[in-house]
Parts: C-alpha cells; structure tokens; sequence
C-alpha cells in the first residue's frame, strides 16, 4: 500500500517522475490533434477520416471492435504507419507526419504494445536502463557509462514495478503480467508526454488490473495517456473520456455512461458479439 | 471396322512396291539423259546438259554439279558413277543413279565425261537456276534466295523469263530483288525502286556500293533507300531485342515462380531450389538416355516426369529439414544451403562432374521467318509460351482450387486456418510440393537451352531471388512482370556494356532498388506483411 | 581505457590467455625444437596456423553482425576480399622489375595487357601506410554505402541477407573482367615480401602467423568491448525487438551501420593478413558460398558468443584440411550435412554445448546477458 501512496505524490518522491523539459507547444490546446486521417491497405480502408483530439493531461480510453483500427492508430501517431492523408500533429509545433519513429519517441511520445514486448535476451535491469532518458546517438551509447543517479532511478522504478528481485533476470523468463509491468516501467523510464499503452492489462490477474489502473491514473494530469482496452470493467474503473472507435472512425465520444448508452455503440458491439458467437 | 484395316494394311503393302517400279521406270530415262552426254561433240553434250535440266529429276543438280567438278564418269561396265574422291589410285564412287557406294575402284577403269570452258560456263548458270524449274517450291525458294547478289549477264535473261512464269510469290520477289540487283550494279537507277524496303543483306550491300557510284542521281537514290532499310532494320533490331528478352525474362520467370511460391507464399528460403531446377534438367537427360532416338516424346514425357521428381525432392527437404526450422529463416536459408552442397556433389559423384548434352528435338530447332533482318527461334518461343502456360497453371491452382484457398489461409493465419480444420502441415507439403515442382519443369525448359550440369542451379538461384524480391514476395503477379522486365532490360544492356557487365549493372540496380522499394514492385501492404 | 573492459569477464581472460599459449607454443615448437623431432611445427604448419587464425578473425566480424545484430550478412567474403586485394596490391607494387616483364612500375598482367599506366586506383599502393590504411578504409566505405542505403530503407532480415549475397556475385563478377584492373580471374600473385620481408622466408611466415594472432586477439577484445557497451545492448535489443528500440528513441538504422561499418573493416583486416600466407588473392574469395561457409563457422562454434565464432572458424577449417586431403569429394557432402546437422541439431553451436554445462553447474538465477540465443 506504501507503494499507491507514494505514486500520488510521485512527482514529490520521483523527481525522474516530473515531465522532462519538452518542446512541446500545449498552450494553445490539445497535446495530440487528428484531422480527416484516412489510411489503407489495398484497398481496405483501416482509418476512415479520423479525427480526435487529446488534451494535454487527460487519460483517454479508446475502445472498438477487432479491426477498428485501434493499432493501425497508434501506428500512425507513432511513426510506423504513414497515412494517405490527413493531418497529424503533437502540440501546436511538431508534425508527425515528417517525423519517424526514434524522433518522435525523443519528442516525448511512448508506446506500450499490444504484445508486451521487452527485450528477452537482456536483463530487467538492461531493459529499463536502455528505455532510460539520455544521449542516444551512436556514439555516445558506446561509451556510455551508468552513473548513480541513472542507476538509483532504475532501482526506483525496479521497485515501483515490483521487479526488483527480478533485476538480473533476463526478460524473457518473465511471466506475462511482469512482462507488462516491466513494459509500463520502461515507460515511466522515457519520461514521455504523451502515453499510448495497448492493452495493458491482458493476461493480468485481478490485483495487478487495479494496481496499472491506480499507475495510469496517477500519470494523468502530468502527462496524457492514451489507452486502448477491451476489458470494460477496467475501462470503467480508470476512464474519464471515452472514445468509441468503429471502422476507421470515430463513432462516439463522451464519458463511459453516455457512450455505453447511445444506440449506434449498442448496434455495433451487439452486432458484432453475436457474429462472434 | 475390320475391312477398313485390312484395306489400310494393303495399301501400306503395296506401296513400297509401286515406289520401286516408278524408280526402275525413271532410272532409264536417267540413263538416256547421262549417254546423251557421253557424246563427243560439246555442242551436243551442251544440248543434253539442257535436257538433263529440263527432266526435271532429283539427282540432275547433282550430276550437273558433278560434269562440272569432273567427277562424273564412266566406268568399264558402262555404269556411269560419281568419284567421291580422286586422290590417289584407286577412287571410292558411287552409282550416279541409285547413289549407293560402289567400293573403291582403279583410276583406269574409269572414263571422264570431259567439258570445255563454255559448257563450264553454261553448267555454273544452269546449276543456279536448275532448281527454280523445279516442280517442288521449297527448291525454288531456297535457290532463288542463293541468286541474290550472284545473277550476271547470262543468267539475267533466263531469270527475267522466270519472273513471269512463277506463281509463289516469294520466289517472284526474291527473283526479282535479285535481278534489281543485277541490274543496280549495270547502272540502271530504276531498280533501285525495286530494292527499297528489302532487308536482305545482299541488298544493303549492292546500294552501299551503288552511293559510290559516279553517276550522282544513282548515289543520292541509293542513299534515301539505304536510309529508309536502316530505319526499318533498327525497328526490327527492337523487335529481336524484345524478343530475346523476354524468352530471356521467360526463363527467369520459369526458374524464380517456383521460389515465388516457397519463399512468398510459406515464407521459406530455399536455397536448394536452384538444385531442384538441375533435377528437372537432370530428369530430361536421363529420359533421353531411356528413350534413345526419340528426343521429342522423351522432352514431353520430361514435363510430368520432372515435375514428379523435383517435387519428391522438395517434399524430402521439407519434410527432413524444413519443418524442424520453422519460423527461423535464416537458419532454414544455411540448411538448405547444405541440402543444395549435397544434391551437386551427389549428382557430380552419381552420374558425372561434366556437363551431359540434351539433344533437341527436330520441332523446337529452326526458326520462324517474319522478315529478312527477323526470325524467331522456335526454341525461345516455346519458352515463352511454356512459362506462360505454367504461370496461367498456377494462378488457376492458387486461385480456384481448394489447396490454393488453404494455401493462403495459412499464410495467412497459420493457427485459425488450423483451427478451422486445415491440416497445415499437408498444405506446407503440398506447396512446397508444388514450388519445388515449378522447378523442375524449369529444369526441363532450362535443359533446351543451356548446359546441363551440376552447377546449372547455383546460375540461377541469385537470379531467381531476385526476380522474386524485385517483384514483390507473395505476389505471383509480381514475379511474372519483374521476371520479363528483368529479361528485357538485360538483353538491351548486353549489346553496349557486354553479357557480365550487363548483369552487374542488373544486380546494382535490384540492390539500389530494394533500398527505394523494400516490399518490391508489388508489395504486400497491411499487418499482414509486417511480419 | 575502455577497450581494456571485456577484461573484466572471464571468458574474455580465458579466450586471450589461451590465444597468448597457443601462439607462445607454436612459436617455441618453430623455433626451439629442432627439424625432424616429433614435436616440431614446420614452416607449412605455421602458415596454415596463420592462415585459420584470419579466418577466425573473419569469423568474429560475421559474428558481431549476425550474433549480436541479427544481420545474416552472406556477402562478409567481399569485404574479406577487398581487404585482400588492398594487400594484394600493395604487395604488387613491392615486386618492382622483378616480375616476368620487368616493368618497374606496372604489374605483370597490366604489362600483358599492354596497358600504358598505372590506373588511379593503384596509386598510392607503393606506400605500405597508405595500403594498411585501405585495407580497413576500402571495406568500411563499401559497407558505409552499402548499409547506408540497406538500413535506411530498413531492408532486414532474408531480404538483407539476399542483397549482400548479390553485392557479392556483382563483385565476383566485376573482378573476374580483366577491364577492372585487378588481374582478372588470375587476381594478384607472385609476391615476393613485405615491408622488406621475403615473404618465402620462414621467419617471415611466424610474423605473419603472430602478427594475425596479435590482430585476431585486439579484433577479439573490439568486438567484446562493443558487445559489452551500451551499444551492444542496445544491437542485442534491434536484434531481437527492431521496432521497439526505435520507439525508445534509438535511431536503430545508425548503431546497424556502425556495427556493420567496424565488421566490414575487421573483415577486410582478416583478408589483408590472409592474402601474403596464401600468395594469391583471386575472384574467387567473393564467391557466395565462401561468404555463406563463414556463416557456416560461426553456426558451428555458436552464436553471439565470438569465441564460438573462433572455434568453428577453426574446426571447420581444420576439417576441410583434413578432408580435401584424404577423400576431397566427400568434403562438400560433409560441409552440406554440417549446414544442416548444426541449424537442426545444434542450433547454438558448441559454444552453446559448453554454455549449457556452465550453468547447470552454476547458479540457475545468475544467468550470463546477451548470450541468449534467439532467431
């Protein structure tokens, strides 16, 4: 319990924890602004004229149905996907859109996957120390050495996750929830402005849904975290503003009591549970 | 039913007989037309040389030819008989009517049917033109080609009577280039009108004389005619150019669609596919030497015949390497590495280290005469037309049959297509049955062309690749249009910068555009292909 | 001093130690004990010693790309080669009028093909510092263009592996054409010494063997302190998770080519120290299967551990000595069935046979990083 307690005043005990002097132009509105995004692959259109907007601090939950184009989403703001049109900017200032993967993520943008992904082959303490904040060009990564404080911040967040006993293991022998908890931990290591985070709580026992739940929204307010769940009871549990994705657009957005009662959301969540079944 | 084959088998009984007694019925007016030139007057013997035109028999060009050379002769037993060589004292002959060797026999038994240097004249004109009198067309085509740039005062006239009097139009124009010719080099500028728009070598050599003549009107009228004939010859030159190409494109087709199938469709690196090409072509050669003397059905029976062979070897790769390697492709791509090390050195142990020839058949050699400056080859056609037909094969197995769908519902999603009650392991036999099959009848093609031996595969196999990655990987399309393109741009490049320079500048240019299009002409888009 | 830090792990102390013994022993065994004893190591010994020991260098350079970075590269043969022809031609130039034509300046083959003069790509080769420096320079820039263009477009994996072997069938191709002036498919031979040095001489041979075991161990310590760096956690992490390393803000695409770019020149090295123990440099060092058979070496001696790379580098080759000695058409049945034997059966190598007993006789929760082997 020391543990929530201390991560509603972690800006006070982690200094690591406060937003990083950032580039970032928010005065004048959201921290991420979509506009008529559209994108496809032959021919199938997996983002439809997409618009959404994120506030600097807010914690979003996006939820929609398989092949909503929840990731393909991500993908775009992330630099992986490049759409065929439409506008895509970070604060007033930065267009994503001519920006790739590794200068987006320096801009203060971090992902967590779909698929937890860490690196196997290196230990947990190997994997938070290469998420960490610092110079990363070649050079510099070479010869790169490990000061205290880096370390003592690693040590922080080793024992914010719970996988302090776990630091010299390699990632790979993790169970699935560490593996996600150590994601979210090399997370916490960039320091970014805005969170996107996949799923966060697939394959996590109950206790640990709530403890990610108590983790993002403690981040809110400082920094802005997107999140795409399916869990409903967890999106519930954390979300403020929902935004219900549904072929490539956006088809509702609003608090979860309005979206959960409009009838289009019903149609297409019904409709597509019993093509499911 | 019966009466009808009885009736059929009489007549094949018969015929022999009745052919013998035409030849005995034509063997004594042969030996009339010959005595009439045993004669001592030359005048006379000119008169028989004539007849021996005029008669029309198969074997006067070769008398005629014989009179000239002086091997005509006269034996003691009055047989005439034709000295095969006369060196020496005693001469082989054979029987100037039946041409069936006659053994050796003494100079002195043997009597010269002489000549004077007018007959020998008259015969070197005679022998030109024996065979445009001739009944049979192929005989007057190919001496009327043989006239071109040899037609002189004497034969002109003959020849111009000819032109008349011929009904195959070729041979008219043949004829009558020929005596344009003729008549170009007499100074007579209305032929050039006859020579412009020919192709014929022949012609282009007689008008490049001609824009030297001294009469300027003639010069300058040979000139705007060789102009012309360059012009057309250079669209032709195109023409063969494509052509080459894309027999060439045909080939690779023929070697990288098998690839296409096992690398883009299972996402395997094959690098004993090569190999599998060299079985097929193997396959060809062993069933010519199980059919001797029958190249053509022993090729046609290759078809199925390589195709079975190199698929039971993919099957046996997959099966004894692959399968243990899934989802490493760079381990997969070293141990088929391996497996293709084994294949060659086993086929260099087994049957030889040196290259075995495959003999074409009589079909797939000659060529196809469009113009004078273009023929096709029938080989290369075939290629085409064979690579076509297995792409269109393909295609129709890809997309209409059941093993095409389950084929891309594993690529797809290996696991639901599993769920879904397909048995993915029998479809990645199945499809790697089949690509290594595509192989093999690439062999079999590859076998009319080139060399037969252990390294035919390792030529193809970096070629292959890259029509494969150039195209775009699961994307048969791809590989047919890149394969061609790929034969077509090399086959340009090769005059100007030469065969192995033509082929770095190829291999810079897939490496340079991999870099711009990493997905290939065609790429797969989607969550699909990122993996 | 940075490069003395793989010092600190064992394996690093035991590799040197036992690289330091063996070169000490071939030596005193050369030197000391005298011709016709039992024990001696004749001149031939030694070069061909010195010969598997470049080998083994090429090997490492394989094997800090393909181990650590997960680049198969079946084109290392071509730096190897330039390397190579860089020494080649320096030495070219040594032999002076004392080749067939006696041409001070140009080559044999240059004089047979009645060529006037030295192209501008030969300048320079008189001067030793100038031919060492391209020995590293020449390969590194092809690499540095090469992998340039390769990781920027993010050309990985098979597709990677594929160009680099057509890099190298294009310069296979390109050297064999007498136009290029590298003595076509002869390439360069007939040296006489090096830096003053008969090169037939046997002390001359033990140099070239010790100066290869000195290169071999520095490329060693090189590679292992880059693997042990920062950097090489952050190759390891490309390796295994491309994608999620640029999300953190590494310029992927960069740390590649400079991996690439040190391999390339480790390569070329190898091939410069190659060259005067075997006497010739031909086309034929930039065929594809030599290029996958290092490939081979490192499978066999196991992946991303660069010590396995040295072992398989020399049990292979080794095996190929014996082999094409006492049956050499059986040998490329035994190098095919060892392609497959090994990525089936033994997909670590024998380092992993030995990494395996280590820690089970260790303890399990203190595994080693970075030595775990994933595809």
């Amino acid at each position: 319990m020391s543990l929530i307690k201390s991560l509603s005043q972690r800006d006070r005990v982690f200094d690591f924890m406060a937003p990083a002097e950032s580039p970032v132009d928010v005065r004048h509105g959201p921290i991420l602004y979509m506009e008529d995004v559209t994108v496809s692959f032959d021919g199938f259109k997996a983002i439809n004229d997409l618009n959404l907007t994120v506030d600097d601090g807010e914690l979003r939950c996006i939820i929609g149905p398989n092949g909503a184009g929840k990731t393909t989403m991500m993908d775009i703001i992330t630099g992986k996907t490049r759409p065929d049109q439409g506008k895509v900017w970070f604060g007033a200032r930065h267009n994503l859109l001519t920006m790739n993967e590794p200068d987006i993520a320096a801009l203060g943008i971090g992902r967590k996957f779909q698929k937890p992904t860490v690196f196997e082959a290196l230990s947990v303490f190997e994997n938070l120390e290469l998420a960490m904040t610092a110079d990363k060009r070649v050079l510099p990564t070479l010869f790169a050495r490990l000061e205290g404080p880096a370390r003592e911040r690693i040590d922080e967040v080793l024992e914010m996750t719970g996988l302090a006993e776990q630091r010299r293991r390699p990632a790979g022998v993790l169970s699935h929830g560490q593996k996600q908890w150590l994601e979210i931990g090399m997370l916490l290591m960039q320091r970014p402005r805005l969170l996107l985070v996949d799923e966060p709580v697939a394959g996590m026992t109950e206790q640990e849904m709530e403890r990610t739940a108590e983790l993002l929204t403690g981040l809110a307010g400082k920094q802005s975290v997107v999140v795409v769940e399916h869990d409903m009871g967890f999106v519930r549990s954390i979300a403020r503003k929902v935004t219900v994705l549904h072929q490539g657009s956006v088809l509702a957005e609003g608090s979860m009591d309005q979206v959960q009662n409009d009838p289009r959301v019903i149609e297409v969540y019904l409709g597509e549970s019993e093509e499911a079944a | 039913m019966r009466s009808l084959l009885l009736f059929w088998l009489l007549v094949l009984l018969v015929m022999p007989l009745t052919a013998n007694a035409q030849t005995s019925a034509d063997d004594e007016a042969a030996i009339e037309l010959l005595e009439a030139l045993d004669v001592d007057s030359f005048p006379a013997k000119g008169e028989a040389i004539n007849a021996i035109v005029a008669s029309d028999d198969e074997r006067a060009r070769a008398w005629l030819q014989a009179l000239l050379d002086g091997r005509l002769q006269r034996a003691d037993d009055g047989r005439f008989v034709v000295v095969l060589d006369n060196t020496g004292r005693d001469w082989p002959v054979e029987d100037a009517l039946s041409g069936e060797a006659l053994g050796e026999m003494s100079r002195r038994d043997l009597d010269r049917i002489g000549i004077n240097n007018a007959l020998r004249n008259q015969l070197r004109s005679v022998i030109a033109v024996v065979d445009l009198y001739s009944p049979n067309l192929d005989r007057r085509r190919t001496s009327a080609e043989r006239l071109l740039g040899e037609v002189d005062e004497e034969l002109a006239e003959p020849i111009e009577a000819l032109i008349e009097e011929e009904e195959d139009a070729r041979v008219r124009q043949r004829l009558t280039l020929a005596l344009a010719i003729h008549r170009l080099e007499q100074g007579d500028i209305l032929a050039i009108e006859h020579l412009d728009g020919s192709l014929h070598p022949r012609v282009r050599v007689a008008l490049n004389q001609a824009t030297n003549s001294d009469d300027e009107e003639i010069a300058a009228a040979a000139a705007t005619a060789l102009g012309n004939i360059e012009q057309n010859l250079r669209l032709n030159r195109a023409a063969e150019t494509l052509y080459f190409g894309l027999s060439m494109g045909s080939v690779l087709v023929l070697a990288a669609i098998g690839l296409a199938i096992t690398f883009g469709v299972m996402g395997v690196i094959n690098m004993a596919h090569g190999e599998l090409i060299m079985l097929g072509a193997y396959t060809t050669w062993a069933m010519q030497q199980l059919i001797p003397g029958q190249p053509g059905l022993a090729l046609i029976l290759s078809i199925p015949a390589g195709f079975m062979v190199a698929a039971l070897a993919g099957i046996a790769i997959e099966r004894g390497v692959i399968q243990f390697l899934k989802g490493r492709p760079l381990e997969t791509l070293l141990a088929t590495f391996g497996v293709s090390l084994i294949l060659q050195q086993l086929v260099r142990t087994a049957i030889s280290p040196q290259n075995r020839t495959v003999v074409s058949p009589e079909w797939l050699s000659g060529s196809l005469v469009v113009n004078d400056a273009l023929s096709l080859t029938l080989n290369r056609m075939y290629v085409i037309g064979f690579a076509l037909v297995v792409f269109a094969a393909l295609m129709l197995v890809m997309r209409r049959t059941r093993l095409g769908l389950e084929v891309r519902a594993v690529t797809q999603n290996r696991a639901m297509a599993r769920s879904m009650g397909i048995r993915a392991t029998r479809v990645d036999i199945l499809t790697f049955g089949l690509g290594s099959g595509v192989a093999g009848l690439a062999g079999v093609a590859l076998s009319q062309l080139t060399n037969v031996g252990p390294n035919l595969g390792q030529n193809y196999i970096i070629d292959s690749f890259m029509v494969v990655v150039f195209g775009g990987v699961g994307n048969l399309w791809g590989t047919l249009v890149a394969g061609l393109s790929l034969g077509v741009i090399n086959q340009v490049l090769e005059p100007w910068a030469g065969a192995v320079l033509a082929k770095i500048i190829m291999l810079v240019f897939i490496i340079l555009f991999i870099q711009k299009r990493p997905r290939g002409l065609f790429p797969q888009k989607g969550r699909a292909a990122e993996g | 001093m940075w490069l003395m830090q793989p010092f600190n792990e064992r394996s690093t102390q035991l590799f040197i130690g036992v690289l330091l013994a063996a070169m000490t022993l071939v030596t005193l065994l050369h030197v000391v004990v005298p011709a016709g004893h039992p024990l001696h190591v004749n001149a031939y010994t030694v070069n061909l010693f010195g010969k598997y020991l470049s080998y083994a260098l090429l090997a490492v350079a394989v094997d800090l790309v393909w181990g650590y970075l997960g680049i198969l590269s079946l084109g290392h043969g071509a730096f190897f080669a330039i390397g190579g022809y860089a020494m080649g031609m320096y030495l070219m130039r040594q032999i002076g009028d004392r080749g067939t034509y006696g041409d001070p300046v140009l080559p044999d083959f240059m004089v047979f093909l009645s060529w006037e003069s030295l192209p501008w790509y030969w300048l320079g080769f008189d001067m030793a510092w100038f031919a060492f420096l391209m020995v590293l320079l020449a390969p590194g820039a092809l690499a540095l263009v090469f992998g340039f263009l390769a990781f920027r477009s993010r050309v990985t994996g098979v597709y990677l592996s594929i160009i680099t072997q057509a890099l190298t069938f294009a310069l296979m191709l390109a050297f064999y054409r007498n136009e290029m002036g590298f003595g076509g498919s002869d390439g360069l031979t007939d040296f006489r010494d090096i830096l003053g040095f008969n090169l037939r001489s046997n002390e001359t041979r033990l140099g070239l063997f010790l100066a290869t075991g000195v290169a071999l161990g520095a490329g060693y310590l090189l590679c292992r302190a880059i693997v042990g760096s920062k950097l090489g956690r952050v190759c390891v992490a490309t390796r295994d998770a491309e994608a999620r390393t640029r999300f953190l803000g590494y310029r992927v695409e960069r740390f590649q080519l400079f991996v690439f770019v040190v391999s390339a020149m480790l390569a070329g090295l190898a091939g410069a120290l190659y060259v005067p123990q075997v006497g010739i440099i031909n086309p034929s060092e930039f065929s594809p299967i030599f290029s996958i058979e290092i490939v081979l070496w490192v499978a066999l001696g196991g992946r991303a551990t660069l010590y396995g790379a040295v072992i398989g580098a020399i049990l292979v080759n080794y095996a190929k000595t014996v082999f094409t000695g006492v049956m050499p058409d059986a040998w490329l049945f035994a190098l095919g069935a060892m392609f497959v034997l090994v990525t089936v059966f033994l997909p670590k190598g024998v380092a992993g046979l030995f990494a395996y007993r280590l820690k089970r006789r260790r303890d399990h929760s203190d595994a080693t990083p970075g030595q775990e082997v994933t595809s």
